[in-house]
């Protein structure tokens, strides 16, 4: 088996799918980085301060104004709430929520490319992995060894597995070098409130708990992780099931872009918070924003992605080892 | 009595309505070439398919080496070297890293086993460049080479000698007897090209429509179907003293037509000569597979 996984990562590597992986990352960070460096200095611009209680200040004194318009719809306006309650929070117990430094950056740009960029990134790989085989011709090769189909197809996924571990290691390594140039290195024990309780009544602050920025740092790398396999599965089972690449890729793609806008416009449609693509902002749950479906909880959604991951898992498997192959 | 290592039952494949192969059985032993002719589309690549264990069949058997593959599929595949359509290895590995990843597959042969196998197709001088900057022939034999590695003692190929020039054919021919010969494999062939087929196998099933018509020694199937063509001067005297000899047939372009046998052609010349006529062409003509097969067929259409 450690003989079939050297095979298909040798494959991946002569294919440099990685190294452009890594070089869009980096190109996305120099951005990200750039933007939050323009937003910071406008802000001090505007303010003429650079003390965060000051600039959390206006920031609640904005969302206020906002609150206080009546042409915003009723769930943005539940979502601002939210948002206000937990400002103050960090307000009332002096916690500056956004510590200049490479970490917080990470944080950040973890929780927002968590349901699209990076579940794209795994794609790149994934959604070749079987197709690629077909449209070469070369599976009639690789299944007329001595060698069952479901090994060659394991071999297959834990190549998987472990380039989707590199991404998330690459995507932390390079946005915490990059920004680091520019916010500085520190920051790693800045504290982070979690634990906040959405519900319909708004806020609730029982249950919060202080963390070290590298704790929560960590849970959130592990929830990325796990979206980033869920979704790698999601597309290795399109890619034993469509034996064009394109295709496989096209359906993921409008799967995940279709996630993006209906999380923002089904808290009335509730049946669809079954689907996995409104349950990929993991990050969410630990910063405490409202979720897309009320009575959606982090480990609902991770049962939930959990029960897709095993289901394409399954149909994979069982397609792969049944199917005729012209 | 000569092993079985091939032994094919009665497979049938229906895809969707269509029944593609209608029972199609045949043996192949030690050290044979079998060939496996047939039209376009009469369902050649569909069985190597069902024999390499890529398609499942309908019904009926295959075994390679004694093993079943449906129930010893590890066991029949390390038997079993193959090449189905296109040797279509990975253009983006080098020659070197193609093999290496199929020996990877296989658990007792060593890199070594790699050097052997380039030598012998003789690919060793470009065997470290990418594949995809090699020539058809060269892709041909890195897929033969590749069938190789696992030690087969059954190879299928179907057309092997499909985009390659006439020095490539010559050449694949040598090597496919040579392997079958010093080196004890059978090897079955697919073709739908006579002259390939004739020159290289030692027995022949011909399929049609999914079904095997006839099979057969190669001496067997174009004896008494060859024919000699003949052009003389002058044609009328000729003519008449030819057909006073044997049956012939005038094709009215100026050439005669008779049967094919090597002892009386010498002596029908001989008589030609002697009466003076000048014996300007004598040509040699294989049967053209449609003959052979409107004959074996009964007339039916090659579709
Ligand atoms: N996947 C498929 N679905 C339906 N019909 C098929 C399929 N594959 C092959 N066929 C049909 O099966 C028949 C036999 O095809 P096959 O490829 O085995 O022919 P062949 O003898 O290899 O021909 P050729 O000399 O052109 O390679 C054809 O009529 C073809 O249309
Ligand atoms: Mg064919």
């Amino acid at each position: 088996m450690i003989k079939l996984v050297q095979n298909e990562m040798m494959k991946l590597i002569a294919k440099k799918r990685l190294l452009v992986i890594a070089a869009i990352i980096a190109v996305l960070v120099a951005l990200f980085t750039y933007a939050q460096y323009k937003q910071v200095e406008t802000q001090r611009h505007k303010l003429g301060t650079n003390d965060w209680r000051t600039i959390l200040q206006q920031q609640i004194i904005d969302t206020q104004n906002r609150l206080s318009s009546s042409r915003i719809s009723d769930d943005w306006k539940k979502q601002l709430k939210v948002g206000l309650q937990q400002q103050q929070y960090y307000l009332d117990h002096n916690i500056n929520p956004s510590e200049p430094g490479a970490p917080t950056f990470m944080r950040m740009f973890l929780e927002n490319s968590i349901d699209l960029f990076l579940p794209l990134m795994v794609m790149v790989i994934a959604s070749d992995l079987v197709s690629s085989e077909h449209s070469l011709g070369s599976i009639k090769l690789l299944l007329t060894r001595p060698v069952r189909r479901w090994k060659v197809l394991l071999s297959k996924y834990i190549t998987l597995c472990l380039s989707i571990s590199l991404i998330v290691a690459i995507t932390g390594i390079i946005s915490y070098l990059i920004s680091g140039m520019v916010f500085g290195y520190k920051g790693w024990g800045a504290p982070v409130l979690t634990g906040f309780n959405v519900t319909n009544q708004g806020l609730g602050t029982e249950s919060v708990k202080l963390l070290d920025q590298w704790q929560f740092l960590l849970m959130d790398f592990g929830l990325v992780w796990f979206v980033a396999i869920v979704v790698g599965t999601l597309s290795f089972m399109l890619s034993v099931l469509i034996r064009s690449t394109a295709a496989g890729m096209g359906v993921m793609l409008a799967a995940l872009i279709s996630g993006a806008i209906l999380s923002n416009m089904v808290s009335s449609w509730n049946s669809a918070k079954y689907l996995f693509m409104v349950n990929l902002r993991l990050t969410d749950y630990m910063k405490g924003t409202a979720p897309p479906i009320e009575g959606m909880t982090l480990s609902f959604s991770l049962a939930v992605l959990l029960v897709w991951w095993a289901a394409a898992l399954a149909v994979a498997f069982w397609v792969f080892t049944k199917r005729d192959v012209y | 009595m000569e092993k079985t290592t091939l032994s094919v039952r009665n497979l049938k494949k229906t895809i969707g309505k269509k029944e593609i192969i209608k029972g199609i059985s045949f043996d192949l032993k030690e050290g044979e070439v079998f060939g496996f002719l047939g039209p376009n589309g009469a369902g050649k690549t569909t069985t190597i398919r069902m024999l390499v264990g890529l398609i499942k069949p309908t019904s009926g058997s295959v075994e390679i080496g004694g093993y079943n593959i449906e129930n010893h599929f590890f066991e029949a595949m390390k038997n079993l070297g193959c090449i189905v359509e296109n040797p279509e290895l990975y253009p983006y590995l080098s020659g070197w890293d193609n093999l290496l990843h199929f020996v990877r597959m296989l658990d007792d042969v060593g890199e070594e086993r790699i050097t052997e196998v380039t030598q012998l197709v003789g690919l060793t001088d470009r065997i470290h460049d990418k594949v995809k900057t090699y020539s058809l022939g060269m892709r041909q034999r890195l897929g033969i080479a590749q069938a190789l590695l696992g030690r087969p003692k059954v190879l299928i190929l179907d057309e092997p000698t499909n985009g390659l020039d006439p020095a490539g054919i010559r050449e694949m021919r040598q090597f496919i007897r040579f392997l079958a010969e010093s080196e004890g494999l059978s090897v079955l062939v697919s073709s739908h090209l006579l002259s390939e087929i004739q020159l290289l196998c030692d027995r022949v099933a011909i399929i049609s429509k999914g079904k095997v018509i006839r099979t057969d020694t190669v001496e067997h199937l174009l004896s008494n179907r060859e024919q000699l063509i003949w052009s003389f001067e002058p044609f009328e005297k000729g003519k008449e003293i030819l057909s006073s000899l044997t049956k012939t047939e005038d094709s009215g372009d100026g050439f005669i037509r008779t049967e094919y046998e090597s002892e009386k052609a010498a002596l029908w010349n001989k008589q030609l000569v002697d009466a003076g006529v000048k014996v300007t062409e004598m040509n040699r003509k294989l049967p053209a597979l449609e003959d052979l097969f409107l004959e074996l067929t009964g007339g039916d259409k090659i579709d």
